[in-house]
């Protein structure tokens, strides 16, 4: 029954039906909203709220809101993850589990869609922001409104992708929604719209900020920071952004010509009309695999700094380091088929595709050695951020050489689509990108905060996480090779898989302990902060400029713009113990405004897709001019900053100074 | 935004450089969105369904006058930039004005050739073909119609608060886009309409 | 252009870049025009793009540019990797599709497509 005449398109209260999962999940996330909200009023926070963090242009800020959205879906994405090896460990021959096969569906496409889009890239954009203006000397990326709208516009997504538990249902044709499943004719509701717009808008998200931080390293880094002084955490954010750059444009495409063929009666990809469904599945993985090395070299980069740092010697290697970004980075565009190797093509087709897999292996393994070596012969201190890299060195190379072996195309068609490829690329992105973003957030925590993470709390997590990891994993790569497909919740007793997932399932639960560990940690870190205040600004003995600031950083980042001329510059200045200027002289700094208008374009991008996919047609209509006026009226604004004298810059500094007397 | 005092800035030549850098790579990255859409189409070309293929449908004349009309924008968008540069505002006026006219011509006969084909029957739902073809024209379409806005607004902002550094660095982004979007329009020429007519 | 003093792009610049472009685009479509009887040879495809990516170049040249000015280096190397990745992408589609498409034919329909791809 359709209200107001079709004026809200196929919406209709049936999209409130609910069973007992979605019910708990909307709960949960009602309450949540609910505490926060209620929070807000009693502190009276709303106004500081507006002005301090949500109209922000300042990278930091931004930056700390990344992480908060991430760390949120992470943990939506860890309930999937809890539900699936539930299912799987539970539902054998006669006992079917707690969900059935339609909602098992929907929650492992949300867990893919959320984890690599939402969590990942939201981990990894939030430290590109809090970490990179100040790495290379730098106030502020190169365009901070463009900064502030992507991040809003990957708020946008997860809002959208978060709405589609309580109104409505989510997709059932996984993270990357295959067609013909995913057209019209098997999908005829709002599942798959809802995922492509949330990953479309998100997406334009990524491609905005990928130029704003590509344009940054090359235009913005300071005074004699030639390309090849910048700090290895920078070339992997240059390296990753290059690969945004030209990858999500191809996503962008793929999605509308899905939308079109759902909503126009297009043929690109349909099984009839002439359509071609092969043609998505290369499309979207020319985009998927650029997509998993954006997500790995940051983590790199991470890895690069935290090694040099907690070895105290500098990085082994800075050439070939920087060969191996460009390698990695140009080589992404050539490997994209490996995923579809048994959709048909010929031996010729997929050998080509199988040696540039095997090559690329090659630029990760140098890295590798090079951290090694940068180990050897240093001062290790094992701190909570250099445990994530040595849990990371144990587990990315295993799952780095299943990735090898598959590469053959050969052992790939029996293993393809099992939970042996399960594994290996939740080894990669957990082993990788994930302890190594996890151990970005420690070893950065401190700068953005202004007090340090609790040491004994953060190596429990890591325990938890690395041996959770293990024993949910290895049991899936056996599970793999025993012919255990992926995506299935349900199988036949005889196989003999049940113990396995058993495993698995403990496994996920350590994990779990993990988790909680990490939100004990933060919430402890903060109760006990005044004890672990940073007063000097660099607390792990840092090389790299952004420890030359305080903790937190001034808005304006560096009072008087840096020069450097070496490599590990900060380390430079600790050594050559240069006495400071008694009295710099400080000119007034200019920094953008504050403004709302960020947040506005994405709040009617929401409605644009929560418009699109429930067919309500004014809605996006409507927003889509919402969007263009808010784009005229940011053009027109002359006075878009505002100074600080240098006045309060002497204050500013000389508060820091003091502090940095109390370390 | 220039001020009296002495600021610690960037300076406005080094900032119009980072924005124009910035969009230079911003239509790289609509190259590869084009590039998707030209692929597609080359894939799904000869999916006809049983329908007419770009041979019965394409009229090469209709597609030459779009052509030549299209180039001639970019002439005058061309000229218009340079007035820009030269601080003629009458002239930035005429010239982007022309550019505007010819802009909506081309979009006018392109919606012409649309509604043609929809109204015979030949519309986008009809084959692959078809699908790839009104979705890599309409796009373009599309883009040109979003510099027909650009276009208009910055008209209006020119008249308004003259050639004032912000709006000459705009026109010069305006002018990469429009120029852009007629390299774009080489090839949907050749490849969709050239191509399709001789083609059996 | 970008990095340079816009006015690199002269009025000469635009004048000859339109002239060119006409005269490319004309030819063209004289050359379709002459070859509507439908043997489309792999030839006629070369000419017909090689003409397009001249008159590309030309108008990159001409009316935006490239390459001029005092440090044009930056955003030609992008320009080059954009080319670089598209040819990639574009090139690489169209051997895989191809690929599959044949393979992926069934053996029913295998007469018609052979007819329709390759005119057999």
């Amino acid at each position: 029954m359709n209200y107001f005449g079709g004026l809200l398109g196929r919406l209709t209260l049936q999209a409130l039906q609910h069973n007992l999962v979605t019910s708990v999940g909307v709960i949960m996330m009602s309450l949540g909203i609910i505490l926060v909200v209620g929070l807000m009023f009693y502190f009276k926070r709303w106004r500081w709220l507006w002005k301090n963090w949500l109209t922000s242009l300042d990278p930091k800020k931004i930056g700390v809101m990344y992480i908060v959205v991430a760390v949120l879906m992470l943990l939506r994405g860890g309930a999937d993850a809890l539900m699936m090896r539930a299912q799987q460990a539970t539902s054998v021959g006669a006992a079917h589990g707690l969900l059935s096969s339609n909602q098992f569906q929907q929650v492992f496409s949300a867990h893919g869609t959320i984890m690599i889009l939402f969590a990942a890239m939201g981990l990894m954009f939030g430290l590109i922001n809090l970490v990179l203006p100040l790495q290379i000397g730098a106030r502020d990326v190169a365009f901070p409104f463009l900064n502030a709208t992507s991040f809003w516009l990957f708020a946008a997504g997860a809002a959208l992708i978060n709405i589609s538990l309580a109104i409505g249902d989510f997709s059932t044709a996984g993270w990357l929604a295959y067609p013909p499943l995913s057209e019209l004719r098997y999908s005829p509701g709002v599942g798959v719209d809802y995922w492509i717009w949330s990953v479309q808008i998100t997406g334009i998200g990524s491609l905005l900020s990928g130029i704003n931080f590509l344009v940054t390293i090359l235009k913005l880094r300071c005074k004699g920071m030639t390309l090849m002084k910048m700090p290895m955490f920078v070339w992997s954010v240059f390296g990753s952004m290059v690969l945004v750059i030209f990858a999500f444009p191809v996503l962008t495409v793929t999605l509308a010509l899905l939308f079109l063929d759902r909503s126009l009666g297009m043929h690109f990809f349909t099984a009839g009309g002439g359509g071609n469904a092969m043609m998505y599945v290369n499309l979207i993985w020319a985009w998927g695999h650029p997509e998993v090395y954006i997500l790995i070299l940051p983590a790199f980069g991470v890895f690069s700094e935290i090694v040099a740092t907690f070895s105290q010697k500098r990085l082994f290697g800075y050439r070939s380091m920087v060969w191996a970004i460009w390698a990695i980075t140009f080589l992404s565009f050539s490997v994209w088929l490996h995923h579809f190797f048994t959709m048909g093509a010929g031996a010729d087709v997929n050998a080509f595709f199988g040696i540039m897999t095997m090559i690329i292996a090659v630029p990760t393994g140098v890295k590798v050695f090079n951290w090694l070596f940068t180990m050897y012969r240093g001062r290790i201190r094992f701190k909570t951020p250099m445990l994530w890299f040595m849990g990371f060195i144990v587990t990315f190379t295993i799952g780095g050489v299943a990735g090898v072996l598959m590469g053959v195309p050969a052992i790939d068609f029996q293993v393809h689509n099992s939970l042996f490829l399960v594994a290996h690329f939740h080894t990669m992105i957990i082993g990788g990108v994930v302890f190594g973003y996890f151990a970005g957030l420690t070893y950065w925590f401190p700068k953005s905060f202004g007090f340090k993470l609790n040491e004994r709390l953060g190596k429990y997590a890591f325990w938890c996480w690395l041996i959770g990891f293990l024993t949910a994993f290895l049991p899936l790569y056996i599970l793999g090779l025993m012919g255990a497909t992926r995506r299935i919740d349900h199988y036949d007793a005889s196989l003999g898989w049940q113990g396995l997932f058993i495993v698995a399932a403990i496994g996920v639960a350590i994990i779990g302990l993990g988790i909680a560990f990490q939100v004990l940690q933060v919430a402890f870190s903060i109760w006990q902060r005044k004890s672990n205040l940073d007063l000097s600004g660099d607390p792990w003995n840092g090389r790299t400029l952004e420890w030359s600031t305080s903790s937190p950083a001034p808005v304006y980042n560096f009072a008087i713009l840096p020069e450097v001329s070496d490599r590990d510059p900060f380390w430079a200045t600790k050594q050559s113990k240069l006495v400071e200027d008694a009295k710099p002289n400080y000119k007034p700094i200019a920094m953008p405004k504050n403004s709302g208008l960020a947040i506005m374009i994405a709040g009617l991008a929401f409605l644009f897709g929560f418009g699109a996919v429930w067919h309500i047609y004014w809605l996006p209509a409507v927003c889509l001019m919402g969007i263009i006026v808010c784009i005229i009226v940011r053009t027109t604004n002359d006075h878009s900053q505002y100074l600080i004298s240098a006045d309060e810059i002497q204050k500013i500094e000389d508060a820091n100074a003091t502090r940095r007397q109390y370390a | 935004m220039s001020q009296a005092l002495e600021i610690e800035e960037p300076n406005q030549v080094a900032s119009d450089s980072k924005t124009i850098f910035g969009f230079w790579v911003y239509i790289m990255t609509d190259c590869v969105l084009f590039a998707s859409l030209f692929a597609t189409y080359a894939v799904l070309h000869n999916n006809t369904f049983g329908g007419p293929s770009g041979r019965q449908l394409f009229s090469l004349p209709f597609v030459l006058t779009e052509t030549l009309i299209l180039l001639t924008s970019s002439f005058s968008c061309g000229l218009g930039l340079l007035a820009a540069h030269k601080g003629e505002k009458a002239k930035v006026m005429a010239w982007f004005g022309l550019t505007f006219l010819l802009g909506l011509a081309f979009l006018t006969l392109e919606l012409t050739e649309f509604k043609h084909l929809v109204s015979q029957g030949d519309s986008w739902r009809e084959s692959g073909f078809l699908s790839a073809f009104f979705t890599l024209v309409g796009t373009h379409g599309l883009h040109i119609a979003t510099g027909l806005c650009w276009m208009s607004v910055m008209i209006f902002q020119v008249s308004r608060r003259g050639l004032v550094a912000a709006n000459v660095r705009r026109l010069t982004l305006l002018s990469m886009f429009w120029h852009f979007l007629d390299i774009i329009w080489i090839f949907i020429f050749t490849i969709v309409y050239l191509l399709g007519v001789v083609q059996p | 252009m970008k990095q340079t003093n816009p006015s690199d792009v002269t009025f000469r610049s635009y004048a000859i870049g339109f002239v060119l472009s006409i005269a490319l685009t004309v030819e063209a479509y004289v050359i379709a025009l002459n070859h509507l009887a439908g043997s489309a040879g792999w030839a006629l495809v070369l000419a017909l793009v090689g003409l397009a990516l001249t008159q590309m170049v030309i108008q990159l040249i001409f009316f935006l540019g490239l390459g001029r000015g005092p440090r044009p280096k930056l955003d030609l190397i992008v320009f080059f990797f954009m080319i670089v990745v598209v040819s990639i992408l574009v090139l690489g589609s169209l051997w895989i599709m191809y690929n599959l498409n044949y393979r992926m034919t069934s053996p029913s329909q295998i007469n018609n497509y052979l007819h329709l791809q390759d005119g057999i």
